[in-house]
């Protein structure tokens, strides 16, 4: 059974993506709705984290290294001005893709499992997830003409 | 004879549910002037305020010496706001702006039009040499007229091809169309102000509507005073007028009108007073929104908010129990934060009620500027012309037809760039060239330094077009003088769609010209050319501009082709959509239920309203909406920033009935400066007990972003909040160096994800007592909001022989 290595990855990926957002808030917190809107979105991630704790004591945990590899590849510094802003914001994206089909494996072994409460968890999370997908693609796709074209 | 200054409404003209609300005309002359004098009477509505009342312009001599309301008009029935009674003394004002000026050596000097349009017009092109249109931003308003900012949008959009242009009716009016947008698919208001007439309960959600359209409260007073009146709920920190006429007040702390709302929607689901018919055949989303309000149960929500559990079940019930609801909407819930989320709320409450396009049965998402409506209607206000949906290409391909330019020349990346962002990119230097129309930043937008110091900034270019040398037009390179008002001819439309006609009625001063002819005289110099190489603008005056714009509305839910110049003079204003299927107009939207959802015909896909995220067209389409609407709800979050130990109280900043804006206009007409001359601050009484403070005395008052001093007013305010009106700048005091009293010294730089409209009545303040007044009374008018807690030695507010209005009721006439 290797569901606790996958929770393992998604556990410690959402606290990771978390650390990300926070990260991003603070070092953009001239641009307001990236401020507050990565703030609220580091929350959330620390809440799903939160909410596997159940079923990592149900299946165990382990801790493979990708997630840390991916978050120290991408990530040591933010970057500055509105190219930076995209850049920093695009290590965001794939973080948070690397949440999303992780919660997508889990929702596939928990369907397997029968386990109900896991499902729910999945269903819950992973919406929340997309969402934070869609805003970061949402922000980027507005900000890119102005940075890659005219911003000194 | 009333003294309208005194008694703002006026005489009261009581009336019956379901009645015509009696003609009552308002008339004010100048001194010395009589009725058989005035040379003209020239038609027009109202510039200072979004109602949209109907009037006409005495002159006598080629000047303006007079208003007089219009009892043919469907809005007003002859009514007049006192702004408008005596704010049209401004044209007449010496200091208005009569020719162009330029920056020279550091200072503004008069040049001719060749000379002061050839510089915006050499910077326009060597910007668009250099770093292309991107470079290039428009911040407008709403307060010019609809043929004025369709002119703009065709400049921005076809002309130039940039996707940097808004109105300062973001700040003002975004979260009505967002709202709209997201629960009906477009914006659009459902309901009329005719709905008054019938509503057997009126719910005012963060509508101060006795200061903000006090003609629409004299019909909710007429309805008040007269048979069977409506029941009233009233949301509002304050005790305004409304507040103290309600049936049931809900003074909610500021920061909490979702927790609010999702427990009204608990109530009125627990309790099943709900259409289930409607609901399944008209809306989606019931579920998620019954679980979501599930967790609002009216205690703990009585808790976040800061009002009795009691009190909202009994909102809930009146709410519950109407068969004619009507519920009006404003700045309260629109520059808070989660803004789109709470106003989407109300519309869920209809949707859930099955109480829209009936008599009575009505939403009024309000605008706060006079013509708002059309900035967001032409695509001068982050939006495309027409309610077309930015991220439809055929949408798109629709506008290049129309313009005959080629649809890449239209940006529609992304949805055209909302104002805080065209600040932030002029802040970062990448848009050089910041033309401002009609407003005034410099007091108006939120951390002023933060403003203050963009428009110094050495690489932006800023061209100011307005009526007086306003405090943001002291940063200008180029300054244009505009017409206004009465002096140029054009048409608007209110916040229940109604369209008038304004016509020229002076000439303007010196060489100010009109805001089209200024706009027109930039697109000839610039010589935009379409894709065969004609003239890309091919009107030249109001009437063909209007002429245009009706072709560019045809088929959408704005629908002007019915209209025209002819059809509008002589009568009453016209509700759009008016075309050959409503050829008078019509009353209310969505009579039928089918809303305007339809992917290929929605303006927006839909997005997150707790990010913002958008929504794609294949997501939208999988949704099958097909005219459904949608019930939209989201959990309440508290605002970002909270009250603590350093900064304890809440602050909330807004109008009051005698000024409008930045005091631009209403300063220069005496009995509205005299009504309410100088700054306040609003304390509660137990708050200025523990500050030691007295009525009158100097308090300072901080944020993390600045501080103001003003005199304090002990009110009726809640407990733990302080307000500050928005309108005092610095233009007629010492400037902020000196001593801050501009609101916006301590607002937050922070804007709803959805509707992008800065947070103008959520942040955190602190309060010192700065020194005692020695028995002078804070200037605040005691008619309103502002009045003082308790009877003391506060002089009451009033006009005096000056103010004098007669008021003629129809049956007496």
């Amino acid at each position: 059974m290797h569901l606790a290595n996958y929770l393992g990855y998604l556990h410690r990926a959402e606290l990771n993506l978390a650390e990300g957002f926070r990260k991003v808030a603070d070092g953009h917190a001239e641009e307001a709705d990236v401020y507050h809107t990565c703030n609220t979105l580091a929350e959330q991630c620390e809440t799903h984290a939160e909410q596997l704790g159940p079923f990592v004591e149900r299946y165990g945990e382990e801790k493979p290294e990708e997630p840390e590899n991916l978050y120290h590849e991408l990530f040591d510094e933010t970057r500055s001005g509105g190219l930076g802003l995209l850049r920093d914001m695009q290590d965001l994206y794939l973080m948070a893709h690397a949440c999303d089909i992780s919660w997508t494996m889990v929702g596939q072994a928990a369907q397997g499992a029968r386990d109900r409460e896991l499902l729910e968890t999945v269903n819950a999370c992973e919406g929340q997830t997309a969402s934070q997908i869609k805003w970061l693609k949402t922000r980027m796709k507005q900000a890119a003409p102005q940075a890659l074209l005219v911003a000194s | 004879m009333t003294d309208r200054i005194k008694e703002p409404w006026g005489r009261r003209t009581p009336f019956g549910s379901g009645e015509e609300w009696p003609v009552r005309v308002d008339q004010f002359l100048e001194q010395g002037v009589s009725e058989d004098e005035v040379d003209r009477w020239v038609q027009t509505a109202s510039i200072l305020h979004s109602n949209g009342d109907a009037l006409d312009i005495a002159v006598k001599d080629g000047r303006i010496v007079g208003v007089r309301g219009r009892g043919v008009d469907r809005v007003n029935k002859g009514r007049v706001d006192p702004k408008d009674l005596f704010g049209w003394q401004a044209n007449n004002s010496e200091e208005r702006l009569k020719k162009p000026l330029v920056r020279e050596n550091g200072k503004l000097v008069e040049v001719s039009w060749d000379e002061a349009m050839g510089r915006v017009v050499e910077r326009s092109k060597k910007l668009l040499e250099e770093k292309g249109p991107l470079a290039l931003g428009f911040y407008t308003t709403g307060q010019l007229f609809l043929e004025e900012y369709y002119a703009l949008g065709v400049i921005g959009k076809a002309g130039l091809g940039t996707p940097h242009m808004d109105g300062n009716t973001r700040l003002c009016t975004a979260t009505a169309a967002e709202a709209l947008k997201q629960t009906f698919g477009t914006d659009g208001q459902p309901g009329s102000y005719a709905d008054v007439d019938h509503a057997d309960t009126i719910c005012l959600y963060g509508h101060n509507v006795a200061e903000t359209q006090t003609v629409l409260w004299m019909r909710m007073l007429d309805r008040l005073e007269g048979p069977n009146p409506p029941k009233l709920v009233v949301v509002d920190p304050r005790p305004t007028p409304p507040a103290l006429r309600a049936d049931v007040h809900l003074p909610v702390n500021n920061g909490t009108n979702l927790a609010l709302m999702n427990g009204l929607l608990y109530e009125i689901i627990a309790n099943d007073w709900v259409d289930h018919e409607y609901v399944a055949a008209h809306t989606m989303g019931f579920e998620e929104l019954t679980s979501t309000v599930e967790e609002y149960p009216p205690e703990k929500v009585a808790e976040i908010c800061g009002v009795e559990a009691e009190k909202i079940r009994e909102a809930a019930r009146m709410i519950g129990e109407s068969e004619r609801l009507l519920s009006t909407v404003l700045q309260g819930f629109y520059q808070s934060h989660q803004a789109t989320a709470a106003s989407c709320q109300v519309n869920n409450i209809h949707l859930v009620r099955g109480m829209i396009g009936k008599p009575g049965c009505g939403i009024l998402q309000m605008n706060g500027q006079p013509t708002a409506q059309n900035t967001r209607e032409c695509g001068a206000n982050g939006d495309l012309p027409a309610f077309r949906n930015w991220n439809n290409v055929e949408h798109v391909e629709e506008l290049a037809e129309l313009w005959n330019v080629e649809r890449m020349k239209i940006p529609h990346w992304a949805p055209p760039t909302h104002a805080m962002q065209i600040w932030r990119y002029a802040e970062q230097g990448s848009i050089n060239l910041l033309w401002i129309s009609a407003t005034n930043p410099a007091i108006s937008l939120p951390e002023l330094h933060r403003i203050r110091s963009i428009l110094g900034q050495e690489d932006l270019f800023v061209v100011v077009q307005d009526i007086f040398l306003t405090e943001t037009a002291q940063y200008a390179d180029v300054v244009l003088p505009a017409a206004t008002w009465g002096e140029k001819t054009g048409t608007f439309t209110n916040a229940d769609r109604t369209v008038h006609l304004s016509e020229k009625a002076v000439e303007p001063p010196g060489e100010a010209k009109s805001d089209l002819d200024i706009f027109l005289h930039y697109a000839r110099r610039m010589d935009f050319r379409d894709k065969e190489g004609e003239q890309l603008i091919k009107w030249n005056d109001p009437e063909s501009a209007f002429e245009a714009w009706k072709e560019c509305s045809r088929g959408r839910p704005c629908d002007y082709t019915g209209l025209s110049y002819d059809k509008l003079r002589g009568g009453s204003g016209v509700q759009w959509p008016c075309n050959d299927e409503h050829p008078d107009g019509t009353g209310r939207l969505y009579a039928d239920g089918n809303f305007n959802t339809e992917t290929d015909y929605c303006e927006t896909y839909g997005r997150d309203l707790l990010t913002g995220a958008e929504s794609t067209e294949t997501e939208h389409r999988a949704l099958a909406p097909a005219g459904r609407a949608f019930l939209l709800a989201v959990a309440y979050t508290p605002p970002h920033e909270e009250t603590q130990e350093e900064y304890p109280f809440r602050y909330t900043t807004g109008r009051t009935i005698y000024h409008f804006h930045t005091r631009t206009k209403t300063a220069r007409a005496p009995q509205l400066q005299k009504a309410a001359p100088e700054a306040w601050v609003e304390l509660s009484p137990a708050d200025a007990g523990r500050l030691g403070v007295g009525e009158g005395d100097l308090v300072r008052v901080e944020s993390p972003r600045g501080r103001l001093e003003a005199k304090a007013r002990i009110s009726g305010i809640k407990e733990g909040m302080v307000f500050a009106p928005f309108h005092y700048g610095y233009f007629d005091s010492g400037g902020p160096d000196r001593r801050p009293r501009a609101a916006n010294e301590l607002t937050i730089t922070e804007w709803d994800p959805a509707s992008k409209q800065p947070l103008y009545k959520v942040g955190a303040v602190r309060v010192t007592r700065v020194f005692d007044s020695g028995g002078t009374p804070a200037a605040a008018p005691t008619t309103t909001a502002s009045a003082p807690a308790s009877d003391g030695p506060v002089p009451a507010t009033v006009g005096g022989e000056d103010a004098e209005v007669v008021e003629t009721v129809e049956k007496e006439v």
